[in-house]
């Protein structure tokens, strides 16, 4: 169960209701429009043609066969890309190595041009009238590949000799990037009176968001404009690597929309070639171009996630209190560097490593890896459970090794709250935290006390159980933007929201996040309804589109509440100062004795009062306004840059049964203590923690992602 | 080409398509039906799931040709025409099982498939139900209670539940 009824709600549509999901009609009834429901009038459709191999040499590539192929519109490769000047996708964060050079970005073509790095590079881009068509052609496209030896995994990559992925990354070196004082973790590994060691694999996994990529490019020449509509989590993102940095469009000229999106958990954040693909192409055809990828075809291309390799050495005292961690990390980015990939083992990991604890130094090294494997990036949560996995992990060993309750291990070295804010020795102040009290409840709940008893009663079944416990600790909201910019960040980090109120009192709100499950057309609109005292029926919330939101930075990292939803809490401050100086005109009173609540605009101790709605009216028909002071209208417009992240923290516990008979693992009992503050809506965060829950359990039990070692041929799929 | 004639959401229609087309392709290519989504190549995410005749399969496992005089019921004509949901849909919708919402129409339509076919329904029949059909946002746990209210309101309200 989830622990997050902090709050009563307020009102039925408020802050704290669990309001029934208003985009649910939709989707139930099968009304969605996701990108590949989305048909523009005298549409092509493209098949993009793929490498078979790991590493390879292309010679040649013959498609004068595939171009006489029934319905085929035209054929382009690499070299009609670099003939157009058309750039290589751009990657995002800048690491610096800990001798102060950057790291090594290695170009990334939207169509290769004379070499494969990975199966499942682009090779060459088919269009045709119809998909069967552009896949039928694509088979009689002969392509004169010299297979290359391949390396997959990042300790094999990092041997000398190991083949190369690209000639300028020796030894397959992205970065190597250190953060925290070594010489204060030496002193206390020196000291210590017991040294846990720990090598771990956060293995890979496909993100496998159930709607496969798609993206469809349009050029209109009467205007000169493109449009791309994406499965993204993040169209301005898109907009500005795409047109900025690729395809050289100005901004104005450019629309990219991301309707409806089946899920991202981070996968969906990127720039991908085939986005680039199609609008660039769309204008050399002359048509628009629909390419919607195959799960198999996800498999080879959507970015991965996590592939780490970790060791890592906890020292401790006599009394079982940490002293300082150690840790070596071998992060594999895959062939090329996808859009975040360098800021997620780095800012999003090793900060994340004194987790709960008052562990006084930490010293972490990371190494990026290039591989002949597809890219990874951020999934689920990027980085920060790579660094809870860890420390948990090195946090239970010690437990064992030094004969110590795992929950009095951490009761001993948990950061009181007392010590809040607390600055952790991995560059990150944590605001409040109540780990110990999660904890508590969180044992209760599963009845830990009673688990040697149940563990009796299943070994007299025959069967093995056990309790695992991790006390976590997120940063959300990746903030404040200047921060992030020192750092590598070539983004902001802020987000925007405008609040536009209608004439009559209806409220259409425009955010830069974006929802693709997180139900932003609701929460967000509690918010609304909850600040104005309006029903939530009369707010509209609008996002997915550079044409009609400020520019915004999208959703991931969890940052789409605490970030733009702030945003829109700040543009709704600005609606009401301004709304309160014209019900001060219009109540021929002072702005200061004017009272805002509940809807209403009253001159405190009397009952003389207007609604919004009337404000509003007056805002837009301004005939008793004062026109001297302020201007018509109410449509407010706030950016919002965090001075800090969030912190979410917690304690889950797994409570599993093993049958040793055929190694079954059943989950008997799991327990969710989320301490997320302020929650706008209980059904909804809970439905969220349910799909992380589930995914963490994927990756525990179910799922991973293998590469033939020899061959580099992705064996998962 | 091939012409086929079948029944879909109580209409009559009448398309030729290649022998190759998929009855999903029919759905969403020929008949703009794009409630009825793809989200694999192996037949394995059932986010496809539409009845034919009556029973839910998955319309990429199937040709167009294959459904030839037969009756198709997509996620479309599962509400009433007022608007009105299905029990099944109102059932999700109440119990949150549904978030980003691509793997929602096959997972409602496999749904009534199985209230229907089943006297009695318990968690461990839904989650064996539901195993050709997968969610990655929710984590199955409020599908499993949508699923057991639905057939439940299904029993109880046979006259919405026979609208389909």
């Amino acid at each position: 169960m989830s622990n997050s009824h902090a709050n009563a709600p307020a009102n039925a549509t408020g802050i704290g209701a669990s309001v029934k999901r208003r985009e649910d009609f939709r989707f139930l009834t099968g009304q969605g429009t996701y990108t590949d429901d989305i048909n523009r009038p005298n549409q092509t459709h493209a098949y993009i043609l793929r490498s078979p191999h790991a590493h390879a040499r292309i010679n040649g590539i013959d498609t004068a066969a595939a171009l006489e192929a029934p319905g085929v519109v035209a054929i382009f490769t690499g070299k009609d890309i670099a003939a157009d000047k058309v750039n290589g996708l751009p990657c995002g964060w800048l690491i610096h190595s800990k001798d102060g050079s950057p790291m090594v970005e290695p170009p990334h073509p939207p169509l290769v041009l004379d070499k494969v790095v990975h199966v499942g590079d682009q090779v060459a881009v088919i269009i045709a009238e119809t998909c069967e068509q552009a896949k039928d052609a694509a088979e009689l496209i002969m392509v004169d590949y010299d297979e290359l030896p391949a390396v997959t995994t990042s300790p094999e990559a990092l041997k000398d000799g190991a083949p190369l992925v690209h000639d300028q990354a020796a030894g397959n070196l992205c970065y190597d990037w250190h953060l925290g004082d070594k010489v204060a973790t030496d002193a206390a590994f020196a000291k210590a009176a017991h040294v846990t060691k720990l090598d771990l694999i956060n293995n890979r996994l496909v993100p496998n968001a159930m709607e496969p990529r798609a993206a469809i490019g349009e050029f209109d020449r009467a205007t000169g404009d493109y449009t791309l509509w994406t499965t993204s989590q993040n169209p301005h993102v898109i907009r500005l690597l795409m047109g900025a940095f690729v395809l050289g469009i100005p901004e104005h000229k450019l629309r990219v929309i991301a309707p409806d999106v089946g899920g991202g958990f981070g996968s969906k954040i990127y720039h991908y070639a085939e986005e680039a693909i199609v609008t660039w192409a769309s204008r050399k055809i002359g048509r628009p171009i629909k390419w919607v990828a195959e799960r198999s075809e996800s498999f080879v291309s959507d970015a991965h996630g996590r592939d780490h390799v970790t060791h890592a050495e906890l020292a401790l005292d006599a009394d079982g209190k940490f002293l300082g961690l150690r840790v070596q990390t071998l992060a594999n980015m895959g062939a090329y560097l996808s859009t975040f990939a360098p800021s997620i083992p780095t800012y999003l990991y090793a900060t994340l490593l004194a987790g709960q604890y008052t562990t006084p130094a930490i010293y972490a090294e990371v190494k990026a890896v290039f591989t002949h494997t597809v890219p990874v990036d951020a999934y689920r949560g990027a980085g920060r459970p790579e660094a809870c996995y860890l420390i948990e992990r090195i946090v239970e060993n010690a437990a064992r090794e030094l004969g110590i309750d795992k929950t009095e291990l951490r009761r001993r070295n948990f950061i009181p709250p007392s010590a809040m804010p607390y600055d952790t020795p991995v560059a990150l102040q944590y605001d409040c935290g109540l780990f110990e009290k999660n904890l508590d409840q969180a044992l209760a709940l599963i009845d830990y006390q009673g688990f040697p008893a149940r563990k009796a009663e299943a070994k007299a079944r025959g069967k093995l159980r056990g309790i695992g416990l991790a006390s976590y600790i997120e940063a959300c909201g990746i903030a404040p933007s200047n921060v992030a910019g020192a750092l590598g960040a070539r983004a902001g980090l802020y987000e925007s929201g405008e609040v536009r109120f209608h004439p009559t009192g209806s409220v259409t709100v425009f955010t830069g996040s974006h929802s693709h499950g997180q139900s932003h057309e609701t929460t967000f609109a509690q918010l609304v309804s909850d600040r104005f005292g309006i029903p939530i029926e009369n707010v509209e919330i609008v996002h997915g589109d550079t044409s009609k939101v400020p520019f915004g930075m999208g959703t991931y990292g969890s940052r789409s509440l605490a970030v733009g939803g702030s945003a829109i809490s700040k543009a709704m401050d600005k609606v009401v100062n301004k709304a309160k100086k014209i019900a001060a005109h219009m109540l021929e009173a002072a702005e200061t004795d004017i009272v805002f609540e509940q809807g209403k605009f009253t001159v405190a101790g009397t009952d003389r009062s207007l609604t919004i709605g009337d404000v509003a009216l007056s805002a837009y028909v301004p005939h008793n306004f004062p026109l001297d002071e302020l201007e018509p209208g109410l449509d407010e417009q706030a950016f919002y840059d965090p001075k800090n992240f969030t912190y979410p923290n917690g304690t889950q516990i797994a409570e599993v049964e093993i049958d040793p008979e055929t190694g079954v693992v059943r989950i008997e009992k799991f327990v969710a203590v989320d301490d997320f503050g302020r929650v706008i809506n209980p059904m909804v965060v809970e439905g969220q923690v349910h799909g992380g829950i589930v995914q963490g359990i994927g990756q525990a039990l179910m799922e991973n992602c293998v590469y033939d070692p020899q061959t580099g041929q992705l064996l998962t799929g | 080409m091939p012409s086929v004639s079948l029944k879909v959401n109580g209409k009559s229609v009448t398309r030729e398509v290649e022998g190759r087309t998929l009855l999903v392709q029919l759905l969403r290519d020929h008949l703009g039906l794009t409630g009825t989504h793809v989200g694999c190549d192996t037949s394995q995410c059932g986010a496809c799931v539409v009845h034919v005749d009556g029973q839910s399969i998955k319309s990429c496992t199937m040709l167009a040709v294959q459904a030839n005089g037969l009756e198709v019921t997509t996620i479309e004509g599962l509400a009433a025409a007022d608007g009105t949901l299905h029990p099944m849909q109102a059932a999700f919708r109440e119990h949150h099982g549904l978030q980003c919402g691509y793997c929602t129409p096959g997972m409602v339509m496999s749904a009534v498939d199985l209230a229907k076919s089943h006297e009695h329904l318990d968690e461990k029949t839904v989650r064996e139900g539901l195993e050709g059909n997968i969610c990655r946002c929710t984590g199955y746990h409020n599908i499993v209670k949508a699923v057991l209210a639905g057939a439940e309101a299904m029993r109880s309200q046979p006259a919405q539940a026979a609208a389909e």
